[in-house]
């Protein structure tokens, strides 16, 4: 059998793969993470528990609707976009004025309801989502084995970070964004709609989370749990990557969920903290973060 | 008599000398109160109450006089309980070493914590804290000093400089109301003191305080140190009162919560967090017994008192008619 470090090489390419996925969801959380609180100014405390929702939003629809994986993919998000969009625009839209950190408290607040709703009705263990039929299975490469549905996250999310990217950095809509959160009386001066602008920022923030859940649906059990448990290492990726820009967020996001992958196979214990300890290093050389531009 | 030597002075100490009678008044009921309470409510409960009160107490030191809003004062509280509960269980410490054990390991995370935390500002100072106790939190569930799931069962209360038993639980009431009114005594002395009002012009305006040459790290890292420690000495005496240590106390769940009771008592008050901390102890006790999460209600009121009352309730006390009537003030 190959070894890579003493290692057998399926050992370290499986752990491998999932360090790739588990960074797909870091990047397209600590994507919207950054999307949201570089207009709004707000750290989206419940985007875990908007991940959830996503997740329970393509169950649900499963379950009563018998609606299928791939249109749960495009319907979950629109509707927990459309969620966040309403509580942007009755409530957290009266807090722009405080200190963000009151913007934290009340995402804070929110996402402590959401789950303890969910747990509420659902239980605190997780329920299973099956894999669609088109995506089930798996390849021989020869040297491992890959489940379609893994190699399927990894090439679709990458896909949504380069189209959010794309919207952000290419199109009319994306130099608004950016021009609002360089000067938004100035932008609003021009006749853009800016609270707009904020509303549909923090629903596009939300949708992604829900994509992400969505996604993580048939990898991860989907129960009410699942958001808070990811959130607090999004927090430690994004103050690594800093939240100045869209690409540090991803390429950070991938590198952390690699470098846990990897740490899974050389020292397992340490594999639950390796990215606070990655934080606390990058804290020491560069307190602003890998691609910070503010402190 | 005294309404004549009173009136023609300044308006402005006029105003000061009413609060603090008010204040030195509400004070004399408040300790009677405590006093008595025993006679009234189970004491059990009263001492969660008390030390979640001095917990909150410390955690404002950071969040309303220095304006840093941590978010993992559970590992200072949680690590405090682990401490005092080893001291006491395996070393067979006496209960006042024990807790001094708990304080110590409580400063010298705080010392870890905060010297990653206070590189960064306002809202990243929040997610550093909330990593940093969250790694604290696997730290725990691995370590074997903490028995994972289990945590430290058992604790005995022993006896207290050797000579008062604190199985009995009025000893032990008293012994907390001790401990407590010494640690508001320490924040009440920190506030005011030289170190305290510097800490206050970093939170109106650290620009400033940096360009009067004030090593505005430095004072940072000293107020976290000590808003550390004594949420350790909540911790290590509330491991005594219950008898064991586990892992909820560091869990990101209660460094939520003692947010909450400041932010519900009034950030930047003295006595805020005390009332805060009674209303979320005293309605975790009622919901316990009811079907209904307390997560959920806890959510909706942290909802509710951002959107609606910033100032909490002592905070709105002191801002409402009768507030400032009785000589209060209340900036921010």
């Amino acid at each position: 059998m190959t070894m890579i470090f003493g290692i057998p090489l399926q050992a370290f390419l499986g752990q491998l793969l999932i360090g790739l996925i588990n960074g797909s969801f870091y990047a397209l959380l600590s994507l919207g993470l950054a999307v949201i609180f570089g207009l709004l100014r707000v750290i989206n405390f419940a985007h875990g528990a908007q991940y959830m929702l996503g997740a329970f939003v393509a169950m649900l629809l499963l379950q009563y609707f018998g609606i299928n994986y791939w249109f749960a993919l495009i319907l979950a998000p629109l509707i927990v976009g459309l969620f966040g969009a309403i509580i942007e625009r009755t409530m957290l839209s009266r807090l722009y004025d405080l200190d963000p950190l009151y913007g934290l408290l009340f995402t804070f607040g929110l996402a402590l309801t959401i789950e303890g709703t969910f747990r509420y009705l659902y239980g605190s263990s997780g329920q299973p989502y099956t894999v669609p039929p088109q995506l089930a299975g798996g390849i021989n490469l020869g040297f491992m084995f890959l489940p379609i549905y893994r190699g399927w996250v990894v090439v679709i999310s990458l896909a949504a970070c380069i189209g959010t990217w794309l919207l952000i950095e290419k199109t009319k809509l994306g130099a608004y964004l950016r021009a609002a959160t360089e000067n938004p009386v100035l932008v609003q001066a021009f006749g853009v709609n800016v609270p707009l602008l904020l509303t549909l920022t923090y629903g596009l923030g939300a949708a992604l989370a829900a994509f992400a859940g969505v996604l993580a649906a048939p990898v991860y059990q989907v129960s009410p749990l699942m958001g808070s448990n990811i959130i607090i290492v999004v927090f430690a990726v994004v103050v690594v990557g800093g939240m100045g820009s869209i690409m540090g967020a991803i390429l950070t996001g991938y590198m952390l969920g690699i470098a846990e992958g990897l740490t899974k196979v050389f020292y397992p214990e340490a594999s639950n903290i390796v990215i606070f300890v990655i934080m606390a290093i990058v804290l020491l050389i560069r307190p602003a973060g890998l691609f910070g531009r503010d402190a | 008599m005294s309404e004549i030597i009173h009136a023609p002075a300044k308006p402005r100490t006029e105003r000061a000398g009413t609060a603090s009678r008010t204040f030195a008044a509400f004070l004399i009921i408040g300790l009677v109160l405590l006093i008595i309470a025993p006679a009234f409510f189970y004491p059990i409960f009263l001492m969660k109450l008390l030390c979640f009160a001095l917990f909150a107490c410390a955690f404002n030191l950071l969040l309303g006089y220095t304006g840093l809003l941590s978010f993992g004062h559970a590992t200072f509280f949680g690590g405090a309980a682990y401490f005092t509960a080893h001291a006491v269980k395996e070393w067979g410490l006496s209960p006042e070493l024990g807790v001094l054990v708990g304080v110590a390991g409580a400063a010298g995370l705080g010392l870890i914590v905060g010297f990653f935390a206070i590189r960064r500002q306002g809202i990243y100072f929040a997610m550093i804290t909330l990593a940093l106790s969250q790694m604290f939190f696997f730290f725990c569930l691995q370590a074997s000093f903490t028995h994972g799931e289990d945590g430290i069962q058992s604790v005995p209360r022993g006896h207290l400089f050797g000579l008062i038993d604190l199985n009995s639980s009025t000893n032990m009431y008293y012994f907390v109301l001790a401990v407590f009114l010494i640690g508001m005594l320490v924040i009440w002395r920190f506030i005011n003191s030289p170190f305290g009002m510097i800490l206050k012009s970093i939170r109106e305006n650290e620009q400033r305080a940096v360009s009067l040459g004030y090593s505005v790290a430095r004072y940072k890292l000293g107020a976290f140190v000590m808003s550390a420690a004594l949420a350790g000495l909540a911790g290590g005496v509330k491991a005594l009162v219950f008898q064991f240590a586990t892992l909820t106390d560091v869990a990101w769940q209660m460094s939520g919560e003692v947010i909450l009771m400041t932010l519900l008592g009034g950030i930047g008050t003295l006595i805020g967090p005390i009332f805060g901390a009674g209303l979320v102890v005293t309605l975790e006790n009622y919901l316990a017994t009811s079907q209904f999460p307390v997560t959920i209600v806890t959510g909706v009121v942290f909802m509710v008192c951002v959107l609606l009352f910033r100032r909490g309730i002592i905070g709105e006390f002191y801002a409402s008619r009768l507030g400032r009537k009785l000589g209060f003030e209340h900036r921010r």
